[in-house]
């Protein structure tokens, strides 16, 4: 049996108008175990927190209740107070009865007798507490990017001068993501590449930052400050220590048929190439699917001609196995895929494109050298509509329920843009709203539409027919002047719905990182701890996240930094005692409860199982204290109840409907 | 509350995730939002951790009420938790109706942080409910309670 | 029988397995009871007939703790639970070697007693392949009634022909199927709560907590039941309250829902008559209806509902709502 101690706050008059705080003390006093209990004005004061102190000597207090505010609001303090006086802290509970109860109530008795009954039921799980101590686990003081656009760049950048090593893993051959393939970027219409070229040479240059592009993550394992992670570094086919970057073995390289994916297959690459010219790394990789010697067995030109001796036609994959303390997950995105999307036309007429296919267009490097002209004859276009959520808002399963955030602002962009060079061309742009929150955000909008004089007609497109002539019919509707509208255009851009790049859902199952039904990984409070992950250690940037223009990405960029350097710098990581913990005796070794463990820190190992007749070696459930977080979703799993919660034990919550149905 | 219900105080156990309805109970109080006295809460880290034995142990001991809130399914604090509990107790409110016990003495309710307001307003339409189904005899301890 | 004699003796022989799990007589020729054997000789002992109803599977989870490997006779509905018990790790599957038998429904007595025949002495023609008519000799002569009219009610809504795991089969099965299985359920469902009240109390009110469903039921196999444990201070024993086996059969059924396969053992055993199956099965109906057709045991990758979710999953309310 506890000694324990009943503490009843006033808490001034805000629990003491309505109950009678010496009625409670006089009742508690009752109860079994407790061995005192007295009432004070303010026990969250120095004078109040020295009375507890002096109750536990005196009293050889080995349980304490205090009967007060929500444990949301002064547990801490109660527990760190009975620590000071040598108690363990978790053997404090607190019974609320400012919130849930003299707040509530008005009638004293009532809430007088209400009040008897939570501190019972604390006194009743006190009882049954139990000293716990927090564990410890080392913290390994590197950080893992995985993803190598803006937002993993400015992460790897922020942690790296903050003085830890980090490592950025990029599935393509160069970093620079998606910002690399835009022209120009809103509201500023600075050039996309001049503002990203000098971050990629900076990451590139770092000495904190090892670069992995070309490559993948494997396979993931361990927990918070101990992850131990498999990269998969894909044979480049070329060596990267010998490589000058010199570029002969692309501009020799007859094999000119793959389509560019920088360029969106607007136009082809050769099989041996990076994917652009500011490429970081200046290494090119043999796409070994296009490549003649690897389909036939003859060419090796490149290697022929290659003075530095760097291809390699035997290079395998490599894994690699590094330890990282935190993870950041900035896989960006991708815009959807229109085949459900008929309407548009999107795949019967090369005068449909994309936004990000009007980027490249634009760009000075883009297929066209940035003239702006149709695809299908290279004609300059007269008329451009542009069409604003296609795919998102969606209510129907063909596109995304979200606004994709970037496209009234981009599209904004691209009208004023072509409204600028060439002055001729007539612009129109369908839109159900146009979304401006952000810094100078609606003013660059309302300059499209003053300045400009583009033309914005609110209403949606029902279907964009091509036409003989090779122009295109956009059949709509104007929801301002209620009619339907027939638009003659010769070029037409879809602002597409970006989603989730779609290794995304792979990388968070093998982080064991929540992620959302439209594979957006989940942040640990949407409003408070926007850049976690629930899952410890994992952290997140940009558009993985959410939808997100550059700015937002890198302010999240550098958030999620300064959550993983908060855990870097730290030698040692507590865990919160309150985790699951299983009996082996009473362990069917079934897994049930891995099944539903959402941080994956539940094993299985055959174990020697002792008890009273029973000596044997079987599959037991192992919890990895550092991992859990304490939700539960196991014990209840557990048939057996082998499965228990520390400091919410089977026992102690039942202690508590006993009391307070007694 | 009908006055010549006055004499029944129902017994009610509401179970709270910590992060979100023990919160929102918790505003609920900070904004003075009354509901009966007849309420009491007992605080788990997550609906998960509510085990049905706890639900039918509350009955047997003579509960007229069980009610459990959690956080809203997609924004559980530990991201999967309420969907595992909602799925018990589907399952388990609908063999307790099945057996015969009223079934408005059981309700989940999901509660955000910052939703005392709705907290509130389900005590206050669940302690009613229990008002109007009056004492659970069907499944108190029959023995005991005698 | 013969056959399964046979073969039995022959992996026993050739060393592929180092024990078989089969019956052997009891004290009357309608209550076979399960059994090892170890060698030839015992072997002699075996028995095989209509009446070897029970669920082997459960008698493996020991069985995987020995050496060797143990030949199983198992009906196309245990092959259910055998799989279920791979699934949880409760099973060895490298340690037994399952012979898929044939089944045309296993006996129950009580459906003989129940067309009015007493002073039962013998019964004979329940082998597997034996007559559509079963003979019954008792102390006021000889009687026959039809094999399908003394089956067990499980076997009127079978779940198929089908062995879902095996190592080789033996003999034919038949279609014993002529009921739809969630018919009572529903049948209970249609009456009032109070109605349902009633029938639970009166039902529920003749368990003697023998724990005889517990034991034999293939799911319901915790080395530590909670029920015995400390660790929910519910360790009350026998009806020490008239709510505790209420708390017992529904959080026994609640323990095995999403993984019952619904073999309905818990039923064919119970001393008392109370018809558990009913719990089970009531789960099973809810399972199906809210989250989709779901067959403990019938794939042993699939999640089980109760450790799957979908965000758009029924509220709890519905139970209300439907009144």
């Amino acid at each position: 049996m506890q000694r324990i101690g009943v503490f009843v706050c006033h808490c001034g008059s805000n629990i003491a108008a309505t109950v009678d705080v010496n009625k409670v003390v006089e009742m508690v006093a009752l109860e079994p175990g407790v061995v005192h209990a007295e009432e004070y004005q303010y026990m969250c004061s120095e004078v109040g927190q020295a009375k507890i102190i002096e109750a536990i000597h005196e009293k050889q207090l080995t349980g304490v209740v205090v009967c007060s505010c929500s444990p949301r609001m002064h547990e801490a303090t109660f527990r760190k107070c009975a620590e000071r006086a040598g108690l363990n802290p978790y053997m404090v509970e607190i019974a609320n009865i400012r919130e849930q109860c003299s707040w509530i109530h008005k009638d004293v008795t009532e809430a007088t007798e209400k009040a008897v009954i939570l501190a019972r039921a604390a006194i009743a799980k006190v009882n049954l507490n139990a000293p716990l101590m927090p564990g410890e686990s080392r913290v390994t003081k590197r950080a893992l990017v995985i993803g190598g656009g803006i937002a993993g760049i400015q992460t790897a950048l922020d942690i790296a001068d903050a003085g830890y090593e980090v490592d950025i893993v990029e599935k393509t051959p160069s970093i620079g993501g998606r910002m690399s393939q835009l022209d120009k970027t809103f509201p500023t219409l600075d050039c996309s590449a001049c503002i990203l070229t000098p971050k990629m040479v900076e990451a590139s240059a770092h000495e904190k930052i090892t670069l992995y592009t070309y490559s993948e993550v494997d396979k993931v394992s361990g927990f918070v400050g101990d992850f131990t992670v498999d990269i998969r570094k894909k044979a480049r086919s070329v060596d990267m220590s010998k490589c000058t970057g010199c570029g002969v073995c692309m501009e020799k390289c007859p094999s000119k048929k793959a389509p560019s994916e920088f360029n969106r297959g607007l136009n082809n690459r050769t099989a041996i190439y990076t994917p652009f010219a500011q490429a970081i790394p200046n290494v090119p990789v043999i796409d070994r699917e296009q490549c003649i010697k690897f389909k036939t067995g003859k060419c090796g030109i490149c290697s022929k001609f290659c003075q530095a001796n760097a291809i390699d036609y035997d290079q395998t994959d490599e894994i690699i196995t590094q330890k990282y303390g935190a993870i950041v997950v900035a896989t960006g995105f991708d815009t959807i895929n229109l085949d459900k999307y008929g309407e548009y036309a999107y795949n019967e007429s090369p005068d449909v494109i994309t936004s990000l296919e009007l980027e490249r267009i634009m760009n000075a490097a883009g297929p066209t050298k940035g003239h702006l002209e149709r695809l299908s004859d290279g004609k300059a276009p007269k008329n451009i509509v542009f069409i604003q959520c296609v795919g998102s808002r969606c209510s129907d399963d063909r596109g995304k329920s979200y606004c994709s955030k970037i496209c009234c602002m981009y599209t904004a962009k691209h009208a004023m843009l072509i409204r600028d060079k060439y002055p001729d061309v007539n612009v129109s742009v369908f839109y159900i709203d146009v979304r401006t929150p952000g810094k100078n955000f609606d003013e660059f909008y309302r300059r499209a539409v003053e300045d400009y004089h583009v033309n914005y007609i609110k209403g949606q497109v029902g279907k964009v027919t091509p036409e003989a002539d090779g122009s295109l019919t956009v059949h709509g509707v104007d929801l301002i002047d209620n009619r339907q509208v027939k638009v003659s255009a010769d070029m037409v851009v879809l602002a597409t719905a970006i989603e989730p790049n779609k290794d995304a859902r792979k990388i968070a199952t093998m982080l064991t990182a929540s992620i959302d039904t439209n594979d957006f990984l989940t942040e640990a409070h949407a409003k408070l701890r926007p850049v976690e992950s629930p899952t410890a250690g994992i952290f997140l940037s940009g558009v993985a996240q959410g939808p997100k223009d550059i700015p937002e990405t890198v302010s999240q960029a550098g958030a999620a930094a300064i959550k993983a350097v908060g855990l870097l710098a730290k030698d040692k990581l507590l865990t919160n005692p309150c985790t699951a913990s299983p009996d082996p005796l009473a362990c069917n070794g079934c897994s049930v409860c891995a099944n539903v463990c959402p941080y994956g820190a539940i094993t299985y190992e055959n174990k020697d199982v002792m008890g009273p007749g029973v000596r044997e070696n079987r599959r037991v459930a192992t919890v990895n204290s550092a991992l859990c977080q304490g939700c539960g979703a196991c014990t209840v799993a557990c048939p057996s109840g082998a499965m228990d919660l520390q400091g919410f034990s089977n026992r102690q919550i039942i202690a508590e409907v006993d009391a307070i149905c007694r | 509350m009908s006055l010549e219900n006055k004499e029944f105080r129902p017994k009610i156990v509401a179970f709270c995730c910590n992060w979100c309805s023990y919160a929102g109970a918790d505003l609920a109080g900070s904004g003075r939002m009354s509901y009966p006295a007849d309420v009491k809460i007992i605080r788990v880290p997550c609906s998960c951790r509510v085990n049905p034995m706890f639900i039918l142990r509350a009955f047997e001991k003579g509960a007229d009420g069980v009610i459990m809130c959690g956080c809203h399914p997609g924004d559980c604090h530990y991201s999967t938790g309420n969907f595992y509990a909602r799925r018990r107790m589907t399952l388990l409110f609908s063999m307790l109706d099945f057996i015969g016990v009223e079934n408005g003495r059981t309700r989940v309710e999901w509660v955000s942080a910052a939703e005392g307001a709705k907290f509130s307003k389900t005590m206050n339409e669940f302690v009613e409910k229990i008002h109007s189904l009056g004492e659970n005899v069907r499944l108190g301890d029959l023995r005991c309670k005698n | 029988m013969q056959e399964l004699m046979g073969r039995a003796r022959e992996l026993l022989e050739n060393g592929t397995v180092a024990r078989v799990l089969g019956w052997r007589a009891g004290d009357q020729s309608y209550n076979p009871e399960p059994a090892f054997f170890e060698n030839a000789v015992e072997l002699e002992k075996l028995v095989y007939d209509g009446f070897c109803g029970a669920n082997l599977s459960k008698y493996m989870i020991e069985a995987s703790k020995l050496e060797g490997k143990t030949l199983v006779f198992l009906k196309p509905c245990d092959t259910y639970s055998f799989n279920q018990l791979i699934k949880e790790h409760r099973v060895d599957r490298e340690k037994a070697y399952i012979i898929g038998v044939g089944c045309r429904g296993k006996l129950d007595m009580d459906q003989i007693r129940n067309q009015g025949i007493k002073g039962i002495l013998n019964v004979s023609g329940t082998e597997l392949q034996g007559p559509d008519e079963i003979t019954v000799e008792t102390i006021y002569g000889t009687k026959t009634v039809s094999y399908a009219s003394a089956m067990l009610s499980r076997c009127h809504v079978c779940k198929g022909k089908d062995h879902v795991i095996y190592d080789e089969l033996l003999g034919e099965s038949a279609d014993t199927k002529d009921a739809d299985r969630f018919d009572e359920v529903a049948a209970i469902e249609a009456m009032t709560s109070e109605e349902r009240f009633a029938f639970f109390r009166k039902e529920l009110s003749k368990c003697i907590r023998c724990n005889a469903c517990r034991n034999v039921c293939p799911a319901c196999s915790c080395r530590k039941c909670v029920f015995d444990s400390t660790k929910f201070d519910s360790a009350q024993k026998a009806n020490a309250d008239s709510f505790e086996e209420n708390m017992f059969h529904i959080i026994r059924a609640f323990h095995v829902a999403g993984r019952c396969t619904d073999c309905g053992e818990c039923s064919r055993v119970c001393p008392q008559g109370i018809p558990l199956h009913l719990f089970n099965r009531k789960f099973i109906k809810d399972i199906n209806t809210f989250y989709g057709e779901f067959q403990a045991g019938a794939d042993i990758q699939e999640k089980g509902p109760l450790t799957n979710y979908t965000f758009e999953d029924v509220e709890p309310g519905i139970v209300a709502e439907r009144g």
